[in-house]
């Protein structure tokens, strides 16, 4: 499975970001063409987008667009180019509906067939309505283009009627509800962006809740929060430790023709071993096994 | 006539009938017998026989809020004098006024560590007939005592002093800290006139320029803008391709062999250096370890560091900021050092050979590691020498920190347009795409390849700026020639020339 802990958005009007947002490599980079982009400058952003796409410095990192609505005259010029530029996956704005994402994915199929790629464009579904939330497990199960889902929560509790907390209490049911159909659907969770980049306290307090709380990740606003975000997901020291005697172990008993082992008297099976390379993958990630973070 | 061999031979030891030194008449009415404070600054300058092809200097303690050099050069345009050279340790924007001063022949010769804003400009596009001298700091002490650059009259600005010539830097409203690079001048010109805005009671010690090295002392409105003496260098960064260049290049001295216990380090102002610090400080907490020394330019961040223990000792001979300029005065562990304890190469005892790590920044780099800190991507002189190429050649670790590219201008390049510090006194080159080793450092480029470092070729670095930025055109230059670039033992390493 793709490590996906960090979504970094960036604005596709914003040159400079676009030029630079592959140094921090985040897990995915989010090209935004929706509401961070102004009306008169929503076809260069998107000119910008499709060049950045194609561009050699991000061929090695995952690249995700948030397309306009379909509904506004930009939505499928958007799609038009970005998948034209091979973008991986299409993040849906404010989906309420099991429709929204079939209208979009046939849309996206349409234009696939067109140009004749092999290329499967995913799609992310966010979330950022009570009505959203509550057509979460439908929607998250409606197309196997659908990678995660995610809660936009700026838009979400305007529609709830409060607003954003530093506790987070207004968000505790669309989260749960959230993960809970990700989970079920087996696609990935991620949590909306905290935006006071200043408060670099409040960001980890709720990074870590979310990743307490079984978010994949969570999708991040400035190029600063990314190397925290990596620092939380990454596994404890103990757990590296785990993790390295179970592959040795397993690869012991490969090598033995033996089906099962057992490490201090625990029975390490299939699922365990799994559960290992994950932490060791996600160990790797957060530069703990060499690498950069 | 008796000379010294006579009197420690014993012979011809007659009492003499002419005491020179007891010859005046003394006066008890309570009157200065003789007064070193002049009127206003032309007086000074009478007072110091300056005459028309001689050197005067001025030292950069005030930084971007100097006014010393400015209201002084205006005297001396107006009392008419010509051809001088003036040997500025640095010069920055604010001495913008100089080219005026120029045109009209009153300064025909340069010696500097720096040059930028319209006067940069203006030299670039051939102002002066004389080639500037860019000088190092280390360098312009080796060019001092070498008899190069004689300075006839120097011109001390200082914040506070007292009626007979002592003076400090960390006192005062217009405090700038160490006056480093002043005690080089007050110690080798002919006549030393000081510049201050505040007379103190005599004595005032301790004294960083003392009264045995004052000739002359102007009092004048103001020698500095508090505002802009320290502005723009504590400042924390926020960007974060600044805080990515930090955070790897304190990973490279992590794990350079050389953090551990005792261990010493310059780093400058900017902002990925002055992040590269803090997240040090954060490893030395986590690790236990403490620095024997922090040098250089001094920053408010280091001055944290001293007060928790962090660093035992700090070695400044310029203050960044105004936390550095104040600390200096009340920390005895924060020591004020001349240029000639901090780089001068031919001096008995420069500081740089006992440091450690140094963190530099950089305008260009080529593929053989020379650094380029003076010219911009256009061949405009827009920098300083500076520190830059005596700290890189004696610290242990010299690892210069600058972004891959800088907009749509790689950083890297094939050959930099002015050469300041040598490759071969560069150790790593640490970029947000990678970390090169210059490649005679075998096992240190081991070391950080096992410690997880993205470790690249500096060829490597500069195909993928070519790439991402295209490959410049080359600057257009005449064959004339405005600045000679010095190396710390007064060689010439390199010449600017002008636009064509």
């Amino acid at each position: 499975m793709k490590l996906r802990r960090s979504m970094l958005f960036v604005p596709g009007s914003n040159t400079s970001m676009v030029c630079n947002a592959f140094v921090y490599r985040p897990d995915t980079v989010m090209f935004d063409l929706e509401d961070s982009v102004a009306i008169e400058e929503k076809d260069s952003a998107r000119l910008m987008v499709y060049h950045a796409l194609q561009h050699f410095t991000y061929e090695d990192i995952e690249t995700a667009v948030r397309v306009n609505p379909l509904h506004s005259i930009y939505g499928l010029l958007d799609l038009e180019a970005v998948i034209r530029a091979g973008v991986d996956i299409i993040r849906l704005p404010k989906t309420d509906t099991v429709e929204d994402v079939l209208q979009m994915q046939e849309v996206i199929e349409k234009i696939e067939f067109k140009i004749g790629t092999d290329k499967r464009t995913k799609l992310l579904a966010a979330i950022e309505s009570a009505q959203g939330v509550v057509n979460a497990v439908d929607i998250a199960r409606c197309s196997d283009r659908l990678m995660g889902i995610a809660l936009g929560a700026e838009d979400f509790v305007r529609d709830l009627h409060t607003q954003r907390t530093k506790a987070g209490s207004e968000l505790m049911v669309a989260r749960a509800q959230i993960l809970l159909a990700a989970r079920a659907a087996k696609i990935h969770a991620f949590d909306s962006v905290f935006s006071d980049v200043r408060d670099k306290e409040g960001f980890v307090k709720e990074a870590n809740y979310i990743k307490d709380l079984g978010f994949d990740g969570k999708s991040l606003i400035n190029p600063n929060q990314i190397s925290v975000l990596h620092k939380i997901f990454a596994p404890s020291g103990d757990d590296v430790e785990w993790a390295l005697d179970v592959i040795e172990a397993s690869d012991n008993a490969k090598e033995k023709g033996l089906g099962v082992v057992s490490i201090d008297g625990k029975m390490v099976d299939a699922p365990v071993i799994a559960r290992a390379q994950w932490t060791l993958e996600l160990a790797k990630a957060s530069g703990m096994l060499g690498g950069d973070e | 006539m008796i000379n010294s061999n006579d009197i420690k031979n014993g012979s011809k030891l007659t009492p003499s009938k002419a005491n020179f030194f007891a010859a005046f008449q003394k006066d008890h009415s309570g009157k200065e017998r003789s007064s070193k404070i002049c009127q206003n600054i032309e007086e000074s300058i009478k007072r110091s026989g300056l005459k028309d092809g001689m050197t005067i200097s001025f030292h950069h303690a005030f930084r971007g809020g100097d006014k010393v050099l400015n209201i002084v050069m205006d005297v001396i345009a107006k009392m008419g004098f010509k051809d001088l050279t003036l040997a500025s340790s640095s010069l920055a924007s604010v001495h913008d006024p100089l080219i005026e001063h120029i045109k009209n022949g009153v300064v025909t010769q340069i010696y500097t560590s720096g040059l930028r804003s319209k006067l940069g400009e203006a030299i670039s596009n051939g102002l002066m007939e004389k080639p500037v001298q860019i000088h190092s700091h280390g360098g312009r002490v080796h060019l001092v005592k070498s008899g190069e650059l004689n300075i006839d009259v120097a011109f001390i600005g200082v914040p506070i002093i007292d009626r007979f010539g002592n003076a400090t830097g960390y006192k005062g409203r217009s405090k700038c800290g160490s006056l480093g690079y002043a005690m080089t001048d007050a110690r080798y010109a002919k006549y030393v006139i000081a510049i201050s805005e505040s007379l103190e009671d005599y004595p005032s010690f301790p004294a960083s320029i003392t009264q045995d090295q004052v000739d002359a002392i102007v009092l004048v409105d103001e020698v500095g803008d508090p505002g802009k003496i320290g502005e723009g260098a504590t400042r924390m960064t926020s960007n974060p391709k600044e805080l990515l260049l930090a955070r790897r290049a304190a990973k490279v001295i992590v794990n350079s062999g050389l953090f551990k216990n005792g261990y010493s380090l310059q780093t400058g102002t900017g902002g990925a250096s002055l992040a590269t610090t803090i997240f040090l400080s954060e490893k030395m907490e986590e690790e236990n370890i403490t620095a024997s020394f922090g040098l250089g330019g001094i920053t408010g961040t280091m001055v944290y560091m001293l007060k928790r223990g962090q660093i035992k000792t700090l070695l400044d001979v310029q203050s960044f900021d105004e936390f550095a300029a104040k600390s200096l005065g009340e920390n005895p562990n924060h020591i004020e050092i001349s240029a000639n304890q901090y780089a001068n190469p031919s001096s008995k005892g420069s500081a740089i050979k006992q440091l450690d790590v140094v963190v530099l920044s950089a305008l260009e780099i080529d593929v053989d590691f020379n650094v380029n800190v003076l010219t911009g991507s256009k061949g405009i002189l827009r920098g300083a020498s500076g520190g830059h190429c005596d700290t890189a050649a004696e610290a242990k670790l010299s690892i210069i920190v600058a972004p891959l590219t800088r907009g749509r201008i790689p950083t890297i390049v094939e050959r930099v347009n002015t050469i300041i510090t040598p490759g071969n006194t560069v150790d790593v080159v640490v970029t947000d795409q990678g970390v090169a080793v210059n490649p005679k450092n075998i096992q240190l480029k081991q070391r950080l390849k096992k410690a997880g470092i993205t470790v690249v070729e500096i060829e490597d670095l500069y195909a993928k700026a070519i790439r991402i930025c295209g490959k410049p055109k080359p600057i257009k230059y005449s064959d004339k020639v405005v600045a000679t670039i010095r190396y710390r033992d007064g060689s010439i390493l390199d010449v600017v020339k002008a636009l064509a």
